[in-house]
């Protein structure tokens, strides 16, 4: 771990600095003493899992958070930065993940938009502008193009031209390449050179070692809000990186059944997606679900775990492959392209808990009972709804998931996150599933509620239904699953046993595509 | 013939002027995200206010001055028109109430509110009908000297009040606003996704009040030009009939482009009309012409849904809140 110092040997004052940084939501802390520093014409690569901090603290920097402890300094001047203008007059820019550009304006008018000037526009001098300073650093952009018409790395190019046309010399890209391809990256990379030649700072979040490796002069690992360490990226390598960003293995003590009487439930089959952009989502995805096991899925966010759930709930379109489902009674169903509602019509059970919990799942202004009869309401016959049995089974679920609430007619938007998803599972377990697919079934939950889950969900095992669980820790992973398969941009890079396998292991897959992990 | 035609033309842009008002102060309320159904509401509050500040200024004076009556019944329907906007935007933008259900109560308001003080005036004038501000009106009335005296064009094209020039005017102006000028950009970005308005440094909150506020006192010269140019300084209780909605399907036929208002207010304004000059139609076939606006509202609808040009869209944050994102 290096110390970090005040100057740097030649006595020149780093473009940016951070010192102690510590930044908390409520109880939770998502950064503890952060230190970073970034010199002129340097990239710096901050790497961590999904919840390690990082984009936390990058928002500090542009304004869009607030330290609660810890100082910043700009070229060596300790500076308070409260607003995303405060970053603008400093010259710091940061991209987002989600581009903030108006659909129907043209890319020179996004870039100008909101900057003061005179009140007539006169475009061709700014579209002039644009072309001169995307063709200084290799970017191609058409000024005039509606932003609609563009594919997500061109939007890409707006957003970063937008932040130098505004004059900032110190950027920040959160994941920049999680949306482009291979030759996209390369361009924006290229062109990330060249501006670290002019002598901009640029620090890029990111969790893809090849990238930070091939890329950036320095390296600063984050881990659960905590400060790691700098590295310079010549004396790193992919497994001490890999070791830095997962760390040591924690013990949780979840109770881990054996299986029992194993039988093959689900089988996915060459799986590919593609989103709206064309963007692959899922590629070539292919693995088996069983009975009385549970099967993690790991990855790092936005990796196709989404598409792939809802793809095998028949929730997104596919372009390639098929789910074959094999019920407990023997034979065997084709799940490629049915419909939800088909799909339960041929007593295939799969439930659900999306990411979204109030999007997706349940309905914020409906009380316990609603919610549970939007399951259930087409079983019962006749004309009218008959709401006995969802409010008895919402009375057995605050009983028996401890669900905090005032009562089952309370609008379950009114209840805390943790009690949310208990609602939510508990429903979806209730409907005895033979499939039951769980994303991120512990995020917001305490302790012992996340407990309550595990325990739910080893449950369901020992019932021999199929367990499909998304997770994002992958100490809870580790001991919850049997198996664990690793998703690694929509393809699957490795799936291994849960009980022999290490972290690191999980962890270095997790940043490698299928066909690389293989060479 | 020729002079059926004439006369059909220069009733069609008569009729027309009254919406484009209406559409021209509700495209600029939409194109910050607001989508404002108080427009017919605040059509009736600012002829009404037009014609009570005439009134009484023509009764109050001995030698009532037409200039005078004028400049105090143009400011009176366009402030009043401002309060509804006002009202509207106090609703929806501060305290985010539903924008559908404040338009449309603002609509029930407006209406009521005209016909309230329009019964009031007539009673205190002396009768039904009795409403006069003839000195106020011959202004609003005068036509341009000479050009319209030129046979034909003059009759089709200069033959009206000051009020219908300033509106095309407006819609000119408006036009160039919305794409020539920072602050146009930065309206329409509002209205497309204010959250990255928001980001650029704009003050959502302003925008969203002045465009409407201000677009809701256009409307209201709606209804100025309704009562003191087309009835002529006159008031009947209804009697706008719907125009305020088809101000409002005026918005969506011309794509929320001011230029396109111009020409599709005539062609309304024209088929609003059409039934008086084709024979022989019976009282219900009478209805079935002046449905002829809506319905080609919905052709038109249908027509660039199918097309699904993003430029035909209405303004992507139109009808939602803005909330900025809690920190």
């Amino acid at each position: 771990m290096e110390k970090q110092v005040e100057k740097r040997a030649d006595g020149q004052a780093y473009a940016i600095e951070l010192k102690n940084i510590t930044k908390r939501f409520g109880s939770v802390t998502a950064n503890d003493g952060v230190c970073l520093s970034v010199r002129r014409g340097e990239i710096l690569s901050i790497l961590g899992e999904n919840g390690s901090g990082k984009t936390t603290l990058m928002n500090m920097l542009s304004g869009i958070y607030y330290p609660d402890e810890g100082e910043i300094y700009v070229d060596g001047r300790e500076v308070k930065i409260s607003s995303p203008k405060d970053a603008f007059a400093l010259g710091i820019g940061m991209i987002h993940q989600h581009f903030k550009l108006v659909d129907v304006l043209t890319a020179a008018e996004n870039i100008i938009l909101g900057l003061p000037g005179s009140e007539i526009l006169d475009m061709e001098t700014v579209n002039g502008k644009i072309t001169e300073l995307a063709g200084r650093y290799g970017f191609e952009l058409d000024p005039r193009q509606k932003i609609y018409e563009m594919s997500v790395s061109q939007k890409q190019t707006v957003e970063i031209i937008k932040v130098l046309y505004r004059g900032a010399n110190m950027l920040i890209l959160d994941e920049p390449t999680a949306v482009l391809t291979p030759q996209e990256t390369e361009k924006l990379f290229a062109v990330l050179r060249n501006m670290r030649k002019d002598g901009h700072s640029i620090i890029i979040i990111t969790h893809k070692l090849q990238e930070v490796l091939s890329l950036s002069d320095r390296v600063a690992v984050l881990r659960k809000g905590r400060y790691i360490g700098t590295v310079d990226t010549a004396r790193a390598t992919e497994s001490s990186l890999t070791e830095m960003m997962v760390g040591k293995k924690l013990s949780l003590d979840i109770d881990r059944p054996q299986p029992v009487a194993v039988k093959k439930r689900l089988a996915v089959n060459e799986l590919t997606c593609t989103n709206d952009e064309e963007v692959v989502t899922l590629d070539h995805v292919s693995f088996t679900a069983n009975g009385g096991e549970i099967l993690g899925i790991a990855g790092v966010a936005g990796s196709g775990q989404k598409e792939l759930l809802e793809a095998i709930a028949g929730l997104q379109p596919l372009t390639d492959g098929h789910v074959t489902y094999y019920p407990p009674e023997g034979g065997e169903e084709n799940l490629t392209e049915k419909t939800p509602a088909q799909i339960r019509q041929l007593g295939v059970r799969l439930s659900f808990v999306p990411e979204d919990r109030l999007g997706m799942g349940l309905v914020g202004s409906m009380d316990m009972t609603d919610n549970m009869m939007l399951r259930g309401y087409d079983s019962t016959p006749g004309f009218f709804t008959n709401r006995r049995p969802p409010r008895e089974l919402a009375e057995h679920i605050v009983d028996e998931l401890e669900v905090v609430t005032p009562g089952v007619s309370t609008p379950v938007s009114l209840l805390s996150g943790g009690n949310v998803q208990k609602v939510l599972v508990g429903r979806e377990i209730s409907s005895e599933p033979t499939v039951l697919m769980v994303a991120y079934p512990v995020r917001g939950l305490d302790i012992n509620s996340s407990y309550t889950i595990y325990h739910l969900l080893n449950e369901q095992k020992q019932k021999g239904v199929a367990v499909i669980c998304v997770g994002e820790d992958l100490d809870v992973l580790l001991e919850l699953c049997d198996r664990i398969l690793v998703l690694c941009q929509g393809s699957v890079s490795g799936i291994v046993d849960a009980r022999s396998t290490t972290k690191e292991e999980v962890g270095l897959l997790m940043t490698k595509t299928g066909k690389e992990a293989e060479a | 013939m020729t002079g059926i035609i004439i006369i059909f033309l220069q009733k069609a842009i008569a009729q027309g002027i009254g919406m484009l008002y209406g559409a021209l102060g509700e495209i600029l309320t939409e194109k910050s995200g607001n989508l404002n159904l108080g427009v017919p509401g605040v059509m009736y509050m600012g002829g009404i206010a037009g014609l009570m500040g005439a009134f009484f200024y023509e009764r109050s004076a001995a030698q009532p001055n037409g200039t005078v009556g004028m400049v105090i019944s143009f400011v009176c329907a366009f402030l009043l028109g401002v309060v509804g906007g006002l009202i509207y935007s106090v609703l929806t933008i501060t305290l985010r109430a539903n924008q559908n259900v404040t338009g449309l109560a603002l609509t029930t308001f407006g209406v009521g509110f005209g016909n309230f003080f329009g019964g009031s005036l007539s009673q205190l004038a002396g009768g039904v009908g009795q409403i006069s501000v003839a000195v106020t009106g011959a202004v609003y009335n005068r036509t341009i000297p000479v050009l319209s005296g030129i046979p034909v064009i003059g009759k089709v094209l200069f033959s009206y009040g000051f009020l219908t020039y300033l509106c095309i005017i407006l819609a000119v102006l408006m036009s160039l606003f919305l794409t020539r000028t920072r602050k146009g950009l930065n309206l329409r970005a509002v209205g497309e996704n204010p959250g990255t308005a928001d980001a650029a440094g704009i003050n959502v909150t302003v925008y969203k009040y002045l465009a409407t506020c201000i677009g809701c006192g256009i409307s209201g010269l709606g209804g100025l030009y309704f009562v003191m140019e087309y009835a002529g300084g006159t008031w009947t209780n209804n009697g706008f009939g719907d125009r305020g909605w088809l101000a409002i399907a005026l918005v969506i036929f011309a794509f929320w482009k001011p230029i396109n208002a111009i020409w599709g207010s005539f062609l309304f304004g024209g088929l609003y009309i059409l039934y008086l000059y084709i024979p022989g139609l019976g009282r219900s076939a009478q209805e079935i012409f002046k449905m002829l606006p809506y319905l080609v509202t919905i052709i038109v609808l249908v027509i660039t849904s199918f097309r699904r040009k993003r430029e035909y869209q209405p303004p992507a944050g139109l009808g939602l809140p803005y909330f900025r994102e809690d920190r």
